[in-house]
């Protein structure tokens, strides 16, 4: 297909996919603040969100689909790039691009790597199963997901991947939240400072809300 | 002054090149770039030995010859500024410049400093001009352009053409360039009729000439002699977008075809 092919059209497909993906990112971090009103507030979000049932699944195979597209021309597009600039400069100056920007590739495959870890952590719940919230219901007969939660991130070495892999998730949209207001067209002299810095804001935001339980049950004020 | 250069020496197209170091002596702040270069050449023909090649033309910043990415910066340190047009008064005694040609797979090395930018020639071949009728010269003004129309046409059509935003890129992408030709050529009543062909045309062969994609790294903006923002490049992506709900490239797209 000739959308699929030019250098524009797999810009939009990344820009699209990486806007629903990151509007999940942005639910899902809704979702986690349940935790801060203890076991019954997530414990009954996470009873919530099971019995969407068949509408769940769809939300799941629009993601799945969102994220193999993202994966795959980000990956086709990185390495086109990197052919098109075959020799490098003996002496290199970066004025605007940043640490972010330059690292997309990167971040993003930490990214895809922490997702496989995170599914089965707290999904499918194989990396720990003493404590797996399925198996373990609270006295109301749901899913104990607060307790499971408590008892993963109180581990430093856990919460330390979660903090360092959110990081990358940072960092990727430090760059891309602002990208994809390009990509799709929407940037102008009066929109585009408002944008820049709406987009680094939004990054940092997520990032905080993310990182803020693991550490705020690591510093034992939670639980 | 004095400085030290590393200048990358290369034979011809596809030969091992590398960096040479050359001292340039007693070279008078109010020169322009160029012209230390010019010093230096002299001296190195008295000393028979083959002078720098370098590509240069106008040197009064309008022609988009000259090319030279000096300490990792294309055309320079001073913004908005051709390499010959930049003075060494913006340098200090004693600097050492490490001067190299544009780098990109799309503008192989001829020899030296000087690339071969054809494959830019080709993307406005492809779709970079507006259709025509041959005959009397229309009346001036005859078709009304809003002022800002015309001046966001104007500043788009500032580019030169040299390819800084190619070298300046990580991904060796020209679509400032390109961005430039189909903003301008777009933003005009004239130029309208053939919008969406041109770009996809134009984004097609810049892919086939073998530049990279853009990726929002904005390094181009910064280089860029002329001054072309990133905000044509947004404007490319539109017109690509209505491009595409018309069927792009197509001759319903909106272009009379050529025969």
């Amino acid at each position: 297909m000739h959308f699929l092919k030019s250098t524009v059209g797999r810009k939009l497909v990344m820009a699209v996919s990486g806007t629903v993906l990151l509007v999940f990112v942005v639910v899902h971090l809704l979702g986690n603040t349940t935790i801060y009103s203890g076991p019954d507030g997530i414990n009954a979000y996470a009873r919530a969100l099971r019995s969407l049932g068949p509408l769940l699944w769809a939300f799941r195979l629009i993601l799945v689909a969102m994220f193999i597209l993202h994966v795959f021309y980000g990956i086709q597009l990185t390495l086109e790039n990197r052919a098109a600039k075959p020799e490098a400069y003996a002496v290199r100056k970066h004025i605007e691009s940043t640490f972010s920007s330059i690292t997309m590739i990167w971040t993003g495959l930490l990214i895809g790597a922490f997702i496989v870890y995170h599914l089965l952590h707290f999904t499918f719940q194989v990396t720990n199963p003493g404590i797996s919230a399925s198996r373990h219901p609270d006295a109301l007969g749901r899913p104990d997901v607060f307790t499971m939660v408590l008892l993963s991130f109180r581990k430093f070495f856990v919460s330390l991947i979660y903090v360092g892999a959110l990081g990358a998730l940072g960092l990727h949209l430090l760059h891309s939240i602002e990208g994809s207001f390009q990509t799709v067209g929407l940037n102008s002299d009066r929109t585009f400072p408002v944008i820049r810095k709406g987009g680094r804001l939004a990054a940092l935001l997520i990032y905080f809300g993310y990182i803020s339980i693991p550490i705020v049950i690591l510093a034992g004020i939670l639980g | 002054m004095n400085l030290t250069l590393f200048v990358w020496r290369q034979k011809g197209p596809g030969a091992q090149g590398g960096l040479e170091e050359y001292q340039a002596k007693d070279i008078s702040p109010d020169m322009s770039f160029l012209e230390m270069l010019d010093v230096v050449n002299e001296d190195l023909i008295k000393d028979g030995k083959n002078p720098i090649a370098f590509d240069h033309d106008c040197r009064e910043g309008i022609c988009g010859m000259c090319s030279q990415v000096v300490n990792g910066v294309p055309h320079g340190p001073r913004e908005r500024t051709t390499i010959c047009q930049l003075h060494m008064r913006h340098f200090r005694d004693g600097d050492a410049l490490y001067i190299e040609p544009w780098r990109a797979r799309a503008f192989p090395v001829i020899k030296d400093l000087i690339v071969d930018r054809t494959s830019l020639d080709r993307i406005i071949q492809s779709g970079g001009y507006m259709s025509v009728h041959t005959g009397g010269v229309p009346d001036a003004n005859a078709v009304l352009i809003p002022k800002h129309d015309a001046d966001t046409a104007m500043d788009a059509a500032e580019c030169i053409g040299c390819g800084a935003c190619v070298a300046a890129c990580p991904n060796g992408s020209a679509m400032l360039f390109a961005a430039a030709k189909v903003a301008h050529l777009a933003q005009l009543p004239q130029g309208r009729a053939e919008a969406a062909q041109r770009v996809c045309v134009m984004t097609e062969a810049m892919l086939k000439e073998g530049f990279g994609n853009c990726s929002n790294h904005y390094e181009c903006q910064a280089v860029c002699p002329k001054g072309i923002k990133v905000k044509f490049i947004a404007k490319l992506n539109r017109e690509f977008l209505k491009a595409e709900l018309r069927s792009c490239g197509t001759p319903e797209a909106g272009t009379p075809s050529r025969d």
